[in-house]
């Protein structure tokens, strides 16, 4: 390999999610002093010059490179646990880092009834409390409710849905969100929440279409600049658009570390579940394979592993 | 501790369906026979009997029972044959109609049920009703009563005996601060009575006795007219000492003008297999008579048989 070309391929083993093992050992494995100091002082962004005349890792970097060394360690440890311990890791998880929010209102609204059961016992085994408990204790705010509710529900998963409630359901959700019109305090409003946090998935999406009818738009749509009412609904109804758009979001170059996470925790959650309509939807948003956008941005032992879990069920 | 008590040697089941068919068979019914069968076997033997019972006459057994008992006897045994999962169910269900509505109903099932019993009612109600217990909870109660009876009936506590002293502390603290700005719908009062688990609560109040020389119920007395606080005053006793809940709920029935009927097969058909004895014992400690006594004394005929049996009387 030319020697620019090596400076190339050690910033891309250096940069993205994950690392190039490989090329870590086969280029930097060889290099003599001199050419370590040609890329020391070659990249502005992993190192400064210091004013004793050497060149030091940017201290940022290095803990970025602590994450992304780890990456691959992460993934690993997520897939090989119990799916409840994974669920009530990632539950604590959100409310200590953060709080995420999103997070919260992820697990709450993609698993089914029996999965966040499992969840909330494995919660007790491993906290010596339980999930709605520490919800409510961590999160300040009207957004509370929902999400103590969001933890507790246990939806009745079964066909039946009574389509005049949903109409009205939808009805009145139509007239709430137009009332509510640029104040922040749709969320406070106890019959919106009633509605997202009781009623079964199915019964939803039959809401969802009927406000369709009503609309001419989403019920998501619709609310926007309501944030977790926003992903409440498209978690509950439409999960796998949900799922694409953040992986999207995820994958950007120099996003923060809490975004990046969310590829590894998506990918490893869905691997056994809708992977493969989430890929459909994927593709069909973004013009792209998300296989592809996988090995445009990540790298090494992590990429491969990533590869071969979205490969599941195809 | 359960006042159930089923016979040394228990007949068959198949033996047992046929008596139970016997004594529905023929002019009248043999409610002696019922209450002598149905009224001394526990909910595993129960269940066994309802299966064999619908394979052997093609008929649901309560189906049959409906068909041939009435009033508050019928209530009683019906009841009682349903499992307690289903029973939870059924009678949460009851108290979101618009007749039958109750607060006090939904509060009693939520906080007095172990986690995991709350959990299986709620499982069973799915079942039944092919709609969520917190969904019809929800939509049929309002304001005040909504806030804090959706939260009660979804929680899953913590069911160790772990406490945080520090933290009860300051819980008790904020309790007493809500409490005493009159603000009893608090989120944060709600959110404790909501989640903690039972032992972090019982704990929390003793540190409030201890700061504020009172028992918190005490200071739920504002106003003897308002509801809401009666609900307040039975979840908290409900979730630290339910036997005194359920002796009161027992005695109010009883000395009620005429008796609560609806109250008294309530809390004696779903206790019967649980707590039945030690509310035996506060009852007769507050009351200085005998529970069976005063049932006897406030109730007549199969109903009053059916009640005795299952809490125990007579027995060795």
């Amino acid at each position: 390999m030319a020697a620019s070309d090596e400076l190339g391929a050690l910033t891309k083993a250096f940069s993205g999610f994950g690392v190039d093992e490989k090329s870590l050992i086969s280029i930097l494995g060889k290099w003599h002093p001199e050419q370590r100091q040609t890329f020391r002082k070659g990249t502005r962004d992993f190192f400064i010059q210091d004013e004793r005349q050497f060149e030091r890792w940017d201290d940022r970097h290095v803990i970025q490179l602590q994450h992304e060394f780890l990456r691959f360690k992460h993934a690993i440890v997520l897939w090989t646990m119990h799916q409840w311990e994974r669920d009530a890791r990632l539950l604590k998880e959100a409310l200590y880092k953060g709080p995420q929010h999103n997070v919260l209102i992820e697990v709450a609204c993609t698993r089914s009834s029996e999965e966040l059961l499992g969840a909330r016992r494995a919660y007790h085994s491993l906290f010596d409390h339980s999930v709605e408990e520490d919800v409510a204790f961590g999160i300040h705010g009207p957004e509370r409710k929902l999400l103590v509710a969001l933890v507790s529900s246990y939806r009745y998963e079964g066909p039946k849905v009574n389509e005049e409630t949903a109409k009205s359901e939808a009805k009145f959700l139509f007239s709430a969100i137009k009332e509510a019109a640029g104040n922040k305090n749709l969320i406070e409003n106890e019959e919106v929440v009633r509605i997202l946090v009781t009623r079964s998935k199915l019964h939803l999406i039959s809401v969802y279409k009927h406000y369709k009818e009503i609309s001419c738009n989403y019920l998501d749509e619709d609310l926007d600049g309501h944030l977790y009412l926003q992903e409440t609904v498209q978690c509950l109804c439409k999960p796998q658009t949900y799922f694409s758009k953040v992986l999207d979001a995820s994958m950007i170059p120099n996003v923060d570390e809490i975004k990046k996470e969310a590829v590894t925790r998506i990918i490893v959650t869905r691997a056994d579940v809708d992977m493969k309509q989430i890929k459909e939807e994927y593709n069909h948003k973004y013009g792209v394979s998300l296989p592809n956008k996988i090995e445009d941005v990540a790298n090494g032992n992590y990429r491969d592993f990533l590869l071969t879990l979205v490969a599941r069920g195809d | 501790m359960s006042s159930l008590s089923v016979p040394a040697h228990v007949p068959s089941v198949a033996e047992d369906c046929e008596q139970l068919h016997k004594a529905f068979t023929g002019w009248g019914t043999n409610e002696g026979l019922i209450i002598s069968i149905l009224g001394h076997r526990n909910a595993a033997q129960r269940k066994s009997i309802r299966q064999v019972y619908a394979e052997t006459y093609g008929e649901d057994l309560l189906k049959a029972l409906d068909k041939e008992l009435t009033n508050d006897f019928e209530r009683i045994v019906l009841l009682w044959t349903l499992e307690p999962s289903e029973r939870d169910a059924y009678l949460a269900n009851e108290a979101t109609k618009r007749w039958t509505s109750s607060n006090q109903v939904l509060m009693e099932i939520a906080c007095t049920r172990s986690p995991k019993e709350l959990l299986l009612a709620r499982e069973a109600y799915h079942a039944r009703f092919k709609r969520s217990l917190e969904e019809d909870a929800a939509y049929h109660t309002h304001g005040d009563f909504r806030k804090l009876l959706v939260p009660l009936v979804s929680s899953y506590r913590y069911g160790g005996d772990d406490v945080n002293l520090t933290l009860a502390k300051s819980e008790a603290k904020l309790l007493h601060e809500k409490i005493s700005k009159k603000a009893y719908n608090d989120d944060d009062l709600i959110r404790i009575l909501a989640t903690r688990s039972k032992a972090q609560i019982n704990a929390t109040l003793n540190q409030y006795k201890n700061e504020f020389g009172n028992d918190i119920n005490k200071h739920l007395k504002a106003d003897p007219k308002d509801e809401f606080l009666a609900i307040l005053r039975g979840t908290i006793k409900c979730l630290v000492c339910p036997e005194k809940y359920f002796e009161k709920a027992i005695r109010l029935a009883i000395n009620r003008q005429g008796t609560d009927e609806g109250a008294l097969t309530r809390v004696v058909a779903t206790q019967a297999e649980f707590n039945m004895k030690i509310i035996k014992d506060e009852y007769q400690k507050r009351n200085s008579v005998p529970l069976d006594r005063a049932i006897a004394k406030d109730t007549t005929g199969d109903y009053e048989k059916m009640l005795l049996a299952l809490i125990g009387h007579g027995e060795a």
